[in-house]
């Protein structure tokens, strides 16, 4: 069982729309690996990626069709997480599939209370279990140092990647299986862009990873696999390598040769 | 012949708003001058009755202060459910537009509307028919206020809270509200503001009294309609303290109005 | 948890609507007798309280003599200025609805048209002296003033917009009021003050959301105008009010609506009598000042006449609301 995630022909539609944004997809996302999505605008990579932890249901009316397996906690077999129908199972999923967004989302809270709200939420709620937890989620995220001594200021207050680091420790605190990472540099300068793709090629060691990205050579610079999609379709999915130098779709050479765009 | 005209618009433009001011500041300062003259100690420590205005002040804030009480739980969840639960649905877009409009409905309709429900069944004014009156007028402007400020905060907050694990309805109270505090207790300070100066909706429901009186059951003093009684009294001394207490309504709601801004200006820095 | 906090702010968010169907019910129900009694006559009457005897036919017990129609004071007449028409008598509230004279029957007629003729006028005039200087402002704080200024000036007017109502008619009483009977003639309360004091009230708010309106031109568009040599004049006329236009008509409409209902600022100053002012210096009424003033004297038919007003007054100010939020401040 070496895939963590596994994504079979699914199919979806968002509501009120006439034609399906994601069209019979399918995505392995390996253990301990970091799986990258690439291509055009438009091309349905963040709607995957969102399907993932079933955060569509925010907005209801949409349609799924397929399969997306989560493997279990025994690692005894797999649950497809479109089937899930009750609230406290989904929460239960998204403890499991953590995500961090494209903009930085901190909480109007303290440093610290951003990080032990998720725990209180999951049932963490004795002082010192949650002080030895958000320290090491702050460690892991590389934000401890800059962080230590101002636990009690609002969130806010931080630059704009170290909430994003923020971001990330708050969600590795649930300690989770799957972190979903959509754009999460976008809207960082690039050297806050760095620190958080090192951050991530580290995190690959504790957590299986897929994120979406514009930019090609992030994905060249800090994944495993590789997926390429456009126009809703998986064009070509390979290990990194071998898709950025011998892609074997006509496509994908164009898109990473930039051609199109 | 372009630049005179031009000239003459940004001459008149400028006189308008001069005109404009003056008379505003006219007022004002008519207000102070006559206020202040009448301004001892005895206006907050003797009642209507002995020549003071301390029942009528107190009675003012009281039912305000009641309405805002009962009127911050039910603005603020109607908020909470036309930005946070009702969608893009045409009810929601109609129950928002209808509060915008009952923001403008002339407050004496309203007073006559808690006569006929509360004062002719009761036979009698009373604070709470006032009190009634002043949660009517002040419901819509917390919910838009509410309604507004959530709308402000951005998607992926929420989004964020939900990728947590948390339910809707904590996302709601815990992250969203907190997000938006700030303004919506402004809106509920200048709700406060508009409502302590109320005196059509007040003339029948709570009346007006000379005496001390905390008991909402009975008729009730109230600054606003006070001002009223003494400033058409043939009485000097009357209209003199009927100066008095409408300076003081004045500064009361002006420095409520300018904490509201001082507190929503403060956060965004 | 979810769905009880749901229903429940469900429940809070419904109450507006609640609120507003109840008062019409509550308005029309209270009003039904004076409806019945008066039908739509009730807008086009000018008397008020005025005692009418009315001619009864010949009974067959023969009780009854034939009398004559039209023994009632001549109010019809618009121009008395006698300041003895200040005073409600006690003769304006008779309130049995058939008195009986010796052997004549007789009602009370109440009629609307002079409240609502003076509550359409004194608004006019307000909005007459308001719109031009309410525009001015706001465009001289939108496009005039340098930052330093406006920002300070926009925060005296919102502020100056938060006065409650019964300052503006204190001041009109004692100070505007002989100024402008100095000015012109006539009253000290008129009218004509009236609607001066209801237009000085209305001008911060007018001026606060048409500069609002202002506001949302884009940059880029004013910048376009200037760059080919326009003036100031010209990029306000030809670029800024069209595009904002709708939300400054907006403004005026729901200014227009919020001054038809205004009490406290016109009570002080109108005069409260029921006759048309043939000048404009001359005092009237209006309806929401006719109903602070007449409630707690009134029962029975009178009552219902005064909830009557009240509801003509609601459906009127509302649907002018209405019209502006609905069509001209459409939110995007």
């Amino acid at each position: 069982m070496k895939n963590m995630m596994e994504v079979q022909d699914l199919t979806f539609t968002y509501s009120g729309a006439s034609e399906p944004s994601l069209k019979s997809i399918s995505l392995p996302v390996e253990k301990n690996k970091v799986t990258a999505l690439i291509g055009p605008s438009g091309c349905g990579k963040s709607t995957l990626l969102r399907g993932m932890n079933r955060i569509h249901d925010l907005y209801p009316g949409h349609q799924y069709e397929g399969v997306i397996n989560l493997l279990d906690s025994d690692e005894k077999g797999y649950t497809d997480i479109l089937g899930i129908k009750k609230e406290a199972d989904l929460i239960r999923l998204r403890q499991r599939v953590g995500m961090i967004f494209q903009k930085p989302t901190p909480f109007p809270m303290t440093i610290f209370e951003n990080i032990a709200y998720g725990l209180r939420l999951s049932g963490i709620k004795k002082r010192p279990d949650v002080q030895e937890i958000v320290e090491q989620s702050l460690r892991d995220a590389a934000l401890w140092d800059e962080a230590k001594d101002r636990l009690d200021h609002d969130a806010r207050g931080l630059s704009g990647g170290q909430q994003q680091r923020l971001c990330i420790a708050r969600a590795i605190a649930l300690k989770p299986e799957v972190i979903l990472f959509d754009e999460p540099t976008s809207a960082l300068d690039p050297i806050s862009t760095l620190a958080i793709e090192e951050m991530i090629s580290v995190l690959r060691k504790k957590y299986s990873i897929c994120i979406v990205t514009h930019n090609m050579q992030q994905a060249a610079r800090i994944s495993d696999y590789t997926g390429f999609m456009y126009l809703g379709e998986m064009i070509e999915y390979d290990q990194t390598d071998t898709i950025f130098m011998t892609p074997s779709k006509k496509q994908t050479e164009d898109y990473i040769s930039g051609r199109f765009g | 012949m372009r630049l005179l005209m031009n000239r003459l618009f940004l001459i008149f433009s400028t006189l308008a708003a001069i005109i404009g001011l003056f008379f505003l500041g006219w007022i004002l300062f008519t207000l102070c001058a006559k206020g202040l003259t009448g301004l001892n100690f005895d206006v907050f420590t003797k009642d209507l009755i002995d020549g003071g205005l301390r029942n009528v002040i107190v009675g003012q804030i009281m039912m305000s202060g009641v309405a805002t009480v009962i009127g911050i739980p039910v603005g603020i969840l109607a908020g909470i459910y036309l930005q946070e639960y009702g969608g893009n649905s045409k009810s929601t877009e109609f129950l928002r537009d209808l509060s915008d409009v009952m923001m403008s409905a002339p407050s004496i309709v309203v007073g006559t509307f808690v006569y006929a429900i509360v004062v002719v069944p009761t036979g009698h004014t009373s604070g709470w028919a006032g009190v009634l009156a002043l949660f009517i007028l002040m419901v819509p402007i917390i919910v838009r206020t509410t309604d507004d400020m959530l709308k402000l905060v951005p998607i992926e907050l929420r989004e964020a809270g939900i990728a947590i694990g948390a339910s809707k309805y904590h996302v709601t109270m815990n992250i969203v509200i907190r997000y938006a505090k700030a303004g919506i207790l402004t809106g509920i300070l200048l709700a406060f503001a508009r409502v302590v100066g109320e005196t059509a909706p007040l003339i029948y429901t709570s009346g007006s009294s000379e005496f001390w009186s905390t008991d909402l059951t009975s008729t009730f003093p109230s600054l606003t309609v006070s001002i009223y009684n003494l400033a058409t009294m043939p009485d000097d001394e009357m209209v003199q303290l009927g100066w008095t207490g409408a300076f003081l309504l004045t500064a009361m709601v002006l420095i409520i109005n300018l904490l509201g801004r001082y507190a929503s200006n403060k956060k965004r820095s | 948890m979810e769905l009880i906090f749901r229903k429940i702010a469900q429940l809070s968010a419904s109450l507006v609507f609640v609120i507003l169907a109840a008062t019409t019910i509550v308005l029309y129900m209270s009003a039904k007798p004076a409806i019945e009694e008066f039908g739509a006559k009730f807008l086009f009457e000018s008397r008020w309280g005025v005692e009418e005897k009315v001619e009864m036919p010949v009974a067959e017990q023969g009780q009854l003599k034939s009398i004559e129609q039209g023994d009632a004071a001549p109010i019809g007449d618009d121009f008395i200025e006698d300041e003895d028409d200040f005073i409600m008598d006690d003769e304006d509230f008779i309130t049995d609805d058939d008195m009986e004279l010796g052997d004549r029957k007789s009602k009370v007629i109440y009629g609307a048209l002079v409240p609502i003729v003076g509550t359409v006028f004194s608004t006019l005039i307000a909005m007459l002296f308001s719109i031009p200087i309410a525009m001015g402002i706001a465009v001289f704080l939108s496009e005039i003033a340098p930052n330093a200024l406006a920002k300070p000036v926009s925060v005296a007017i919102e502020l100056l917009a938060s006065i409650p109502s019964i300052i503006y008619g204190m001041w009109g009483l004692f100070y505007f009021g002989p100024f402008i009977a100095g000015l012109f003639g006539g009253n000290t309360v008129s009218l004509l003050v009236a609607g001066l004091v209801l237009g000085i009230m209305v001008i911060p708010f007018m001026a606060a959301l048409s500069r609002d309106a202002i506001g949302t031109v884009p940059d880029m568009l004013k910048e376009s105008a200037y760059a080919m040599g326009a003036t100031k004049l010209e990029v306000i006329k030809d670029v800024v009010f069209p595009y904002a236009k709708t939300g400054i008509i907006g403004s005026i409409i729901l200014s227009f609506g919020r001054a038809l209902g205004e009490t406290m600022a016109v009570a002080f100053v109108i005069g409260g009598v029921y006759q048309f002012a043939g000048k404009v210096t001359d005092p009237t009424n209006s309806i929401p000042v006719v109903l602070a003033n007449s409630f707690a004297e009134s029962s029975g038919l009178s009552l219902s006449v005064l909830f009557y007003l009240a509801l003509i007054l609601f459906i009127l100010s509302f649907a002018v609301i209405a019209i502006a939020k609905f069509y001209f401040l459409r939110r995007k």
